[in-house]
């Protein structure tokens, strides 16, 4: 018989701590979708995505009934259109059209996003890639569950800066053009250094690929939990705390692996990756901010935090590891700041700086995410934003991305407010020095050595 | 197939019948009981058999839940895997 102090500390990890699965996304190839004829590619886009997603969401929620536990989304990525449309691309093949399809299939299946109106160009454009981005603040306008997302560099490759000076110029046009919903449309749109094919987090999810044709991958959550299970312990040593971080890490992950190979099972579909994540919430208590001033920071920010945070992000990969059979992903912790209650108040609080966050984001998952700042900020001073941090991915072998909002008509200090799971966000501080000859000089950055590390 | 059936909250009478009563008419054999008073909560969990179960799962889980939130309790049904995959390796 199960023991009564486990189950107890199940029940307590999901209702007071929010332990739940954040995601389980399926990936759909469109390869066989192309279509000289854009129309036609359309139609066959849909209905491959509402054939395959057509019980996705109905088998999410039998599981979160039957487990007890929440899953929060339920979605979609998809091959990267630029991918497909590039065989449409002849007169008339506005790449727009895929992104309207792809809505229209979400809201089908009932899914909260779709995620891969994508392109990858991290060496160089191919034919659909420039007119895909070209396209983007219009796609992000024109729908609603559509995410977007670019990979303009990789350890392999350099980084594309090109398409770094571009970049800069298209989130302000998402933001611009979604001005009237909290340029919501920015928030939609990811911008990578070595992206991976099997995320399951939006904004940024895509199908790579390498991947089969449809395929489950799921990402946990869990901050509340792991910040509780250190309360439990405040005089304890960094060795414990990171032996207590692996523990509950494992546990969570176990619950991540148990629904996803359930959902698999239920569609009759390849069991892709775990995501080792900790993704926080705006809600009290699902802060990763939090456990970082858990483990004696007095705020997120302070000196300490860098330390902290590449702790946490190691202990919960190698607690995670075990827990699955196969673990990818971005597999770490998020630092979203607007979706997370204790960023949000350490911005307030001025000890959270747009500098820091860029140090933190060389030790965990991912990058500068759900950041806002001001709305007049150059085009190339957010091209720069994301060459700095497509740098740090680039030479420490690892994914980066910037998801940044420039919140228009609005200055340093004010909030801009998205509203549920997306949280709110202050307008944070940016160096007002200009970058724009070196964005303006376009070109690569060669792909660094991968010897003589230091 | 066995379901863990919690209940969580202030004691109080009868609580043990009406959560069996239910089971009962649903077809779910009731296992093992154990029970405990956490600081001044009380606290049971139930293994049930629920391969006979009349409803499906999430009808039967609701009625517990609905019973629950009658008596000022909290009462979940899960699937017993969830908590096997958590602390057994």
């Amino acid at each position: 018989m199960l023991n009564n102090t486990d189950i107890l500390e199940t029940i307590k990890m999901i209702q007071e701590e929010n332990l739940d699965i954040r995601t389980i996304t399926m990936g759909i190839s469109l390869l066989d979708c192309i279509d000289p004829d854009i129309d036609k590619a359309c139609i066959k886009v849909y209905d491959k995505i509402t054939r395959a997603a057509e019980n996705h969401v109905r088998t999410g929620e039998n599981l979160e009934k039957r487990y007890g536990i929440p899953i929060i989304n339920k979605r979609i990525s998809v091959t990267p259109i630029a991918m497909i449309s590039a065989a449409s691309a002849a007169p008339g093949g506005n790449p727009v059209k895929f992104a309207l399809a792809l809505d229209k299939a979400a809201k089908t299946t009932g899914v909260n996003y779709i995620g891969g109106y994508s392109a990858l160009v991290h060496k160089g454009f191919s034919a659909g890639d420039s007119e895909l981005l070209k396209s983007i603040p219009e796609a992000l306008f024109e729908t609603e569950r559509v995410c977007s997302s670019v990979n303009i560099g990789s350890t392999h490759a350099g980084i594309n800066m090109d398409a770094v000076a571009l970049m800069g110029g298209i989130i302000l046009e998402a933001a611009k053009k979604t001005s009237h919903n909290s340029c919501f449309g920015a928030a939609k749109l990811v911008v990578f250094c070595n992206a991976v094919e099997d995320n399951p987090f939006m904004a940024g999810a895509f199908h790579g690929a390498g991947e089969p044709d449809v395929v489950i991958n799921v990402g946990v959550s869990g901050p509340g939990a792991v910040r509780a299970a250190i309360a439990k312990a405040p005089d304890a040593s960094i060795d414990e705390i990171a032996e207590q971080i692996k523990r509950t890490a494992f546990k969570i992950t176990r619950m991540g692996q148990l629904v996803g190979a359930e959902a698999c099972k239920a569609l009759n579909v390849p069991f892709g990756i775990v995501d080792l994540s900790l993704a926080p919430t705006p809600a009290i208590g699902d802060s990763v901010a939090h456990i970082l001033e858990e483990m004696g920071l007095e705020k997120c920010g302070a000196y300490g935090t860098t330390a902290a945070l590449a702790l946490l992000n190691d202990a919960v990969k190698k607690g995670g590891v075990m827990a699955s059979s196969h673990v990818g992903g971005l597999s770490g912790a998020f630092i979203p700041v607007s979706e997370d209650a204790g960023m949000i108040d350490a911005v307030k609080a001025g000890a959270l700086t747009l500098e820091k966050l860029e140090a933190m984001t060389a030790v965990c998952s991912v990058g500068l995410d759900m950041v806002v700042v001001p709305g007049d900020t150059p085009a190339d001073v957010i091209s720069a934003i994301i060459a700095d941090e497509a740098a740090i991915g680039m030479v420490n072998n690892k994914t980066t991305a910037v998801r940044i909002i420039p919140a228009i008509g609005m200055k340093e200090g004010e909030v801009l407010d998205f509203g549920g799971l997306f949280g709110s966000g202050p307008v944070m501080a940016v160096n007002k020095f200009s970058p724009g000859r070196f964005i303006g000089r376009g070109g690569r950055i060669p792909a660094p050595l991968q010897s003589l590390k230091n | 197939m066995r379901a863990v059936i919690t209940v969580i909250g202030k004691d109080a009478v009868g609580i043990l019948a009406k959560v069996t009563g239910i089971c009962a008419g649903e077809g779910v054999n009731v296992m093992d009981v154990s029970q405990t008073i956490m600081q001044d909560l009380f606290a049971m969990t139930m293994l049930a058999d629920i391969s006979g179960l009349k409803t499906d799962f999430g009808a039967f889980s609701d009625k517990l839940k609905n019973l629950g939130a009658d008596l000022n309790l909290q009462i979940h049904v899960m699937h017993e895997d969830i908590f096997n995959s958590m602390h057994r390796i």
